[in-house]
């Protein structure tokens, strides 16, 4: 059955679901009622609660509760995520599994409480010392936070890393409809195997020999070796774990591409603007890492354009930038602060591109022409009506009527040469307008990528 | 023949990497016989700290994590919290403790966190090279306190045992030092003590330990021993600053 | 259909809850709905509102700029969102609170007069209930029954004898809207 629940309460409730027992965190707003449920239900549930005295303290006992075995999580908004920067390096080096969760407020310093995403950077970079990465998910509703969260969980035990689910001030703050049904009591992924490498306090055996859970390589080239280790991983990650929802891309002209509260704001954007006709569609990362770079590629064969949104100043724009390679321009739109862009902000957005296309500069272009001719053919018409009506003027109206017709071949073959030197210039983009026939340039050697098979997006 | 003394097994056969004369060697043993002795030793969990002290894990010969600097405090409560039957300990010294985890240590303590802290305390960064540490005394030269700490510049040295002994939450708080045979035994039944409260879920329990620093002191191993008698307990008063089944602090 | 409303009052006159009710009962008929609360540094008396989204496919934005229907309790709520109105929107204002306001006329206007009929019905509480029945009386965002099932799941068992008082404060605003 489903249930109303704000974000940040459904988030822990998933959480307890998926066999988290130990939270420890630290009140910040806009995510406190995620302490706030914890406090309440995991004395219910036999696990532990715990506030630290900061959030520092608190990324380190969730690296020791990791350690020690157990499924830990604990959440936080941007300020107090960079005081746990120095814990999920940490936990990162000495491969312990974790939950993070981010309700990413308004930045830099202290900032605002209102919802941003200006953490993308900090959260898909590393945001600590070292060479990391950390699987980063980003719902767009309460119930995908709710999917989010318990899988995060079984990410960072398949993979020994921290895995953050990031949202914003409205993810965490809005209250949507959730089947708590669906993701009751549920059990951790099947390929998931035991933690003999957990220090539980345990008598070594072969299996499991005594644990030293550890991020200190102090020889460089043992260094090496393990970051070429924690590498492979990331590389396994990035094969395995990219989720994304495509919407209308199929024969997108401008693709948007938003993740979390902005790909909403622009869905809603998506719908007026298709209605005009725009043919517009949105990629939408689920995971900001890894990023879909395939899915957007796989864009790029109708794409003529890029729209970056984002709640930040431009961050993931980097990102789209880097999967477009350069071979379509790439735009950007975005509000920050505490601020989110409103629906018409993004339609006028669009509009603006739209009609910066060079296609639709010389489309808008020939229609004027064509317009300006029919005029004046009609013009003409209306005197050779009244010149027809005049019959001492029979001869004469027969020239007209001539030089009429010659005006219009003229002028014709005028606009079709017109046309054709267009058509070459503008390339194979022209084929729509002039009925769909290849423009004789040559064929384009662009490979496109396909989106990888592990496509999350079914939604669509 | 009769064994006389052997070796415990709560340690590894890794050679210690401390300098000459240190005594880190000295209640690494103790911690980890007091571990065997008590019988729980095998299904010890300890926390290493940022210091001199960073390699532990390789030592004690049960399950370790690596903590960030000051933070183990925090990462035995996560753990603590997760095996509450199991025995808990960190190791850390006075810049780790007392300094960048001042926070860390007293939470941990006030909320009667049930584990062991094993602190060591020789008024200065060994570790980096000698630097000025949260406990190092005034006057004293370190390479950050050329001139000798001045107190009317960089303040005066934190007594962490008198300091946590006010809060409620601790069981069990008594400063040692291990500079005779005498006061090794001494340190060895207090921290013996600390961990029997512990299991008997008592509440936190701190040993603070007075060691010396031959290296960074400047001193030969036999002067750093004289100086820890001379100036540090002088500084650091040896006794029993809280215990809860004594009906009483002291 | 996609119906949305802004709702916005000082804290304490049970806006949140107005809205929340709207959204419980509209997912029980199987809509789409969402519920967005303004938030700020917690204190009482502040200023408070909340959006509210209805409709029959997956809601894009929660967020409601331009809202089609508002709601205003008292006169600071009035005189923010107003200018904020599309051209044919439908504002529900408290006129206990709100004495005098200069109103667009390019929307329709209801006034309600939520505390005298609260004070009427000896419950001063139920004056957000009044202003509930008028907009569902106003709008047809839900219907009736399941309006009512909604709040009776929100009252529980313990408050149980709080329903017919709030049904009554339910209807008293829908008559408002008739006369």
């Amino acid at each position: 059955m489903k249930k109303l629940m704000k974000g940040n309460e459904a988030i822990a409730e998933a959480a307890i679901q998926a066999g988290c027992r130990f939270f420890f965190g630290y009140p910040i707003t806009p995510q406190n009622q995620i302490p706030e449920y914890m406090s309440k239900r995991m004395p219910e549930v036999g696990g532990c609660f715990l506030q630290s005295e900061s959030e520092v303290a608190a990324i380190n006992m969730v690296y020791g509760a990791g350690g020690a075995g157990a499924r830990v999580m604990t959440s936080s908004s941007s300020p107090g995520i960079s005081l746990k920067q120095e814990g999920i390096s940490y936990i990162v080096g000495a491969e312990v599994p974790c939950v993070i969760v981010n309700m990413v407020r308004g930045g830099p310093g202290l900032g605002s409480i209102q919802p941003a995403q200006s953490d993308y950077y900090q959260s898909t970079r590393g945001g600590g010392h070292g060479d990391y990465r950390m699987c980063v998910l980003a719902p767009s509703s309460v119930q995908e936070a709710v999917d989010l969260t318990q899988e995060a969980f079984d990410i960072a035990d398949r993979y020994r890393n921290p895995v953050m689910v990031l949202g914003d001030g409205l993810i965490g703050q809005m209250m949507e409809p959730v089947d708590m049904d669906l993701c009751k009591d549920r059990k951790p992924a099947e390929d998931l195997t035991e933690k003999t490498w957990a220090a539980t306090g345990h008598v070594p055996t072969e299996e499991a020999p005594r644990a030293i859970i550890n991020s200190l390589y102090i020889q460089p080239d043992v260094l090496e070796k393990h970051c070429q280790k924690l590498q492979a991983k990331y590389d396994a990650i990035e094969a395995a774990e990219c989720r994304w929802q495509e919407e209308e891309t199929e024969d997108a002209e401008i693709v948007i591409v938003a993740y979390g509260t902005t790909s909403r704001i622009c869905r809603s954007a998506m719908r007026k603007l298709r209605q005009e006709g725009i043919r517009v569609g949105m990629i939408r990362p689920i995971t900001l890492w890894p990023f879909p770079e395939a899915a957007i590629r796989s864009t790029l064969k109708t794409a003529r354009q890029y729209l970056c949104v984002e709640m930040s100043m431009g961050q993931m724009i980097d990102d789209v930038r880097l999967a477009v390679n350069g071979e379509r321009p790439v735009d950007f739109y975005g509000r920050t602060g505490g601020m989110v862009p409103t629906v018409t902000e993004i339609v006028d957005k669009v509009k603006a591109m739209y009609d910066n296309d060079d296609l639709h500069k010389a489309e808008k272009a020939f229609n004027d022409t064509v317009g300006a001719v029919g005029n004046a053919f009609n013009k003409l018409g209306q005197k050779i009506e009244k010149a027809v009506n005049n019959p001492e003027l029979e001869q004469k109206a027969e020239n007209f009527r001539k030089q009429a017709s010659d005006v219009a071949n003229r002028a014709a073959s005028g606009l079709a040469k017109g046309m054709d030197a267009m058509a070459s210039t503008l390339g194979k983009a022209f084929s729509s307008i002039f009925g769909g026939a290849q423009p004789e340039e040559p064929k384009s050697t662009e490979t496109v990528d396909t989106p990888a098979e592990n496509n999350e997006g079914g939604e669509q | 023949m009769a064994t006389v003394f052997k070796k415990t097994s709560m340690l590894t056969d890794k050679p210690f990497h401390y300098c000459p004369g240190c005594t880190h060697g000295i209640i690494h043993r103790l911690t980890a016989e007091v571990l065997e002795e008590l019988g729980i030793g095998e299904t010890a969990i300890g926390v290493a700290p940022v210091g001199c002290a960073v390699f532990a894990y390789d030592y004690f010969n049960c399950d370790m994590m690596e903590a960030a600097h000051g933070r183990a405090p925090a990462v035995a409560t996560g753990i603590k919290r997760v095996h509450p039957d199991k025995a808990v300990f960190t190791y850390q010294g006075d810049g780790d403790l007392a300094s960048i985890g001042a926070a860390e240590i007293v939470h941990a303590a006030t909320r009667g966190e049930k584990i062991t802290v094993i602190f060591v305390n020789n008024a200065i960064y060994g570790m980096t090279g000698g630097q000025m540490a949260p406990t190092t005394l005034p006057g004293q030269v370190t390479t950050t306190s050329p001139y000798g700490r001045d107190t009317n510049h960089c303040g005066f040295p934190v007594h962490v045992s008198e300091m946590l002994a006010t809060l409620n939450g601790p069981a069990y708080i008594e400063r040692v030092s291990v500079h005779d045979v005498a006061h090794v035994k001494k340190a060895k039944a207090a921290i013996k003590k600390a961990f029997q409260l512990q299991m008997e879920g008592k509440g936190f329990t701190l040993i603070e330990v007075i060691s010396s620093c031959p290296t960074n002191w400047g001193k030969t191993p036999k002067e750093a021993l004289e100086w820890v008698k001379s100036d540090m307990i002088p500084n650091y008063p040896l006794g029993v600053y809280k215990d809860i089944t004594a009906g009483g602090d002291q | 259909m996609e119906k949305q409303f802004l709702i916005a009052g000082f804290g304490g006159q049970g806006v949140l809850l107005i809205g929340q009710l709207i959204a419980k009962a509209a997912m029980k008929q199987d809509y789409e709905v969402s519920w967005m609360p303004s938030y700020g540094p917690e204190m009482r008396g502040g200023e408070a509102n909340c959006a509210v989204v209805v409709s029959d496919e997956p809601i894009g934005s929660p967020l409601v700029s331009e809202p089609p229907v508002l709601i205003a309790m008292n006169k600071p709520s009035l005189n923010k969102f107003m200018p904020m109105m599309p051209a044919g929107g439908v504002l529900l204002y408290n006129s206990s609170l709100i004495e005098d306001p200069e109103l667009r006329e390019d929307i329709t206007v209801i006034p309600v007069p939520c505390n005298e009929i609260a004070e009427k019905l000896q419950n001063a509480r139920t004056a957000n209930m009044v202003m509930l029945g008028a907009i569902r009386q106003a709008t047809d965002v839900v219907t009736e029954d399941s309006l009512i099932a909604t709040l009776q799941d929100w009252l529980g068992e313990k408050k149980a004898h709080m329903l017919d008082i709030n049904k009554q404060a339910i209807a008293e605003g829908a008559a408002v809207v008739n006369a």
